[in-house]
């Protein structure tokens, strides 16, 4: 490990931690604001009912959407990465009888101690496509996941080399922004729904007492034009929710992979290997059923389909998980025939 | 307004100081640490040898030499006194020996299809490789921390506070030496030798 690589890391860790922090602070600020713009809203819509109706003066809505934002985060943190590997329907390697499995076992405990992090528990989810993953809190709480396809398509030293790029995600703390990430997405796809639901309702509702007001005074025309704004940008961020947390989800991980792809080929020192096992993965054609969108961001290579990574540019930068493969495995040779390179003029 | 700038200058020197100090110190504890990790992974190795000899004794009476030099190489490097990273040199040179002598055994396995076939053979190759994988990739790790913790203490200006840390360039694992790779004789008769 040189010194470049190291500081490398070191930022790279400093910045996941950071990123996590302020990734749960913009989830519960959004849904404060939810809140909180809501209760205004109400608030003012209340605010010239004649003496007897309902006047919205206590911030219900605010406190106890930001309460339920920040127990979510909390939930997410602590159970994120069971969350994850529930929804891929992945099983824990605990006692390995078949070959297969006793080596991947090897392959793991080896690259843990070529990272120098402890060996973290090993999963194996039942899909035919080749592909892997990796989540976790930090390297004491981590888990590595692999599909039966890669076991069954890849040497020992490909699998090696991912199970290395999936350990550079682990030291370098992708994991704890990524799965945090993940489960936030969720949390807010779900919230969503139900929210949609419940907001359609209240919509109905405020009609029927702004129809109310219309008729009982003159004095709200002041009121009037802010409250459209405030209600317009207000449902907006609700429709905007699940995109803005999408997206988010999908910039977060690009860059990464280059950086887990410089490690793996740092801890194996075969940055051959991994170009082989990415070449064979790209060559899979099927997607990784098991996989869904959520947990996407997390693979090696994105299991919805490996069309949109296979180009750069505006359009797949802003919607692809992954980097083009191609450029992936570029990078990975170049640095291959270098070592190749250096090798030759030392025994030459 | 002069004292006010020494003071500043004073905070910010004893500042780098503390800090110089402090890393120093925990690439030490690193490499100290990486170290033990080799030593885990050697004393592995070292109860599974004999087991594995056991489990393979019988397929492969044929290669009898190749066996023996395994047993040999792994008691020798039982015996090796010396612990810490001090003892680096003795330790390695026994354990290069061991390596070798693996190697060449893996390479023999290698060229038997026939014995390759058998599933206890299988799984032995496995250990193997992944025994041997683990020596190197802990050997590879304690190079790694090593060379940082030797690169450090030699730049400018880390350099002047590495008596206060009581810093010492840590060696490195050697490797072996090119004559012991040399490629094993193999005997594809199959004949028992006599």
């Amino acid at each position: 490990m040189s010194d470049d690589t190291s500081l490398n890391l070191f930022q790279q860790q400093e910045a996941n931690r950071r990123r996590t922090v302020l990734l749960v602070i913009g989830f519960v600020a959004f849904f404060a604001w939810l809140g909180f713009g809501g209760d205004y809203i109400y608030y003012v819509s209340t605010r010239d009912a004649p003496g007897t109706a309902y006047h919205h003066v206590f911030p219900w809505f605010g406190i106890a959407l930001t309460v339920v934002a920040l127990l979510t985060a909390w939930y997410a943190y602590a159970t994120g990465p069971e969350k994850v590997l529930w929804s891929t329907g992945a099983r824990e390697v605990v006692d390995p009888t078949d070959p297969q499995e006793k080596q991947l076992v090897n392959v793991v405990e080896e690259m843990a101690i070529a990272a120098g992090v402890p060996r973290p528990r090993i999963w194996i989810v039942d899909d035919p496509d080749p592909n892997a993953f990796a989540t976790g809190t930090d390297p004491l709480h981590s888990h590595i996941a692999v599909t039966r396809g890669l076991l069954d398509l890849c040497s020992r030293d490909e699998l090696q080399a991912v199970v290395g790029h999936e350990l550079g995600h682990v030291k370098n703390l992708d994991v704890r922004l990524m799965t945090m990430l993940a489960a936030l997405v969720g949390a807010i796809a779900l919230m969503h729904d139900g929210a949609t639901r419940v907001l359609r309702g209240g919509i109905n509702v405020g009609g029927g007492g702004g129809g109310g007001s219309r008729g009982g005074g003159g004095k709200k025309g002041g009121a009037g034009p802010l409250l459209v704004v405030l209600l317009v940008v207000w449902i907006v961020s609700w429709i905007l929710a699940p995109i803005i947390a999408q997206v988010l989800a999908l910039a977060v991980s690009r860059k990464r992979e280059y950086l887990a792809d410089a490690m793996s080929a740092q801890f194996t020192r075969n940055p051959l290997a991994l170009a082989g096992a990415l070449q064979k993965i790209e060559g899979a054609v099927a997607p990784t059923t098991a996989i869904k969108r959520g947990a996407a961001h997390l693979c090696i290579a994105d299991p919805l389909g490996r069309r949109l990574t296979a180009r750069e540019g505006l359009f797949a930068d802003a919607l692809a998980t992954h980097p083009p493969m191609a450029k992936r495995i570029a990078i990975l040779r170049g640095m291959g025939y270098a070592q190749l390179k250096k090798e030759g003029e030392s025994v030459a | 307004m002069g004292s006010i700038i020494f003071l500043v200058v004073l905070v910010i020197v004893v500042g780098w100081v503390i800090g110089a100090y402090n890393g120093l110190v925990s690439l030490k504890n690193q490499t100290l640490n990486a170290f033990k990790q080799i030593d885990v992974q050697l004393k592995r190795r070292h109860d599974l040898i004999p087991n594995l000899v056991n489990a393979v004794k019988g397929a492969m009476e044929f290669e009898r030499s190749t066996l023996e030099a395994v047993i040999q190489a792994r008691n020798q490097a039982v015996k090796v006194n010396a612990t810490g990273p001090e003892g680096i040199k003795q330790i390695s040179q026994a354990e290069n020996v061991l390596s070798s002598a693996l190697q060449r055994l893996m390479v023999v396995v290698e060229q038997y299809p026939q014995l390759k076939a058998t599933g206890n053979i299988g799984q032995l190759q496995e250990e193997l490789t992944s025994t041997e994988n683990k020596v190197a990739f802990a050997r590879q790790l304690y190079n790694d921390t090593a060379t940082q913790y030797n690169t450090r203490q030699q730049q400018f200006p880390t350099n002047m506070v590495t008596g206060l840390a009581k810093a010492q360039p840590a060696d490195l694992w050697e490797l072996e030496d090119q004559a012991e790779k040399a490629v094993p004789q193999v005997d594809l008769s199959m004949k028992p030798k006599v």
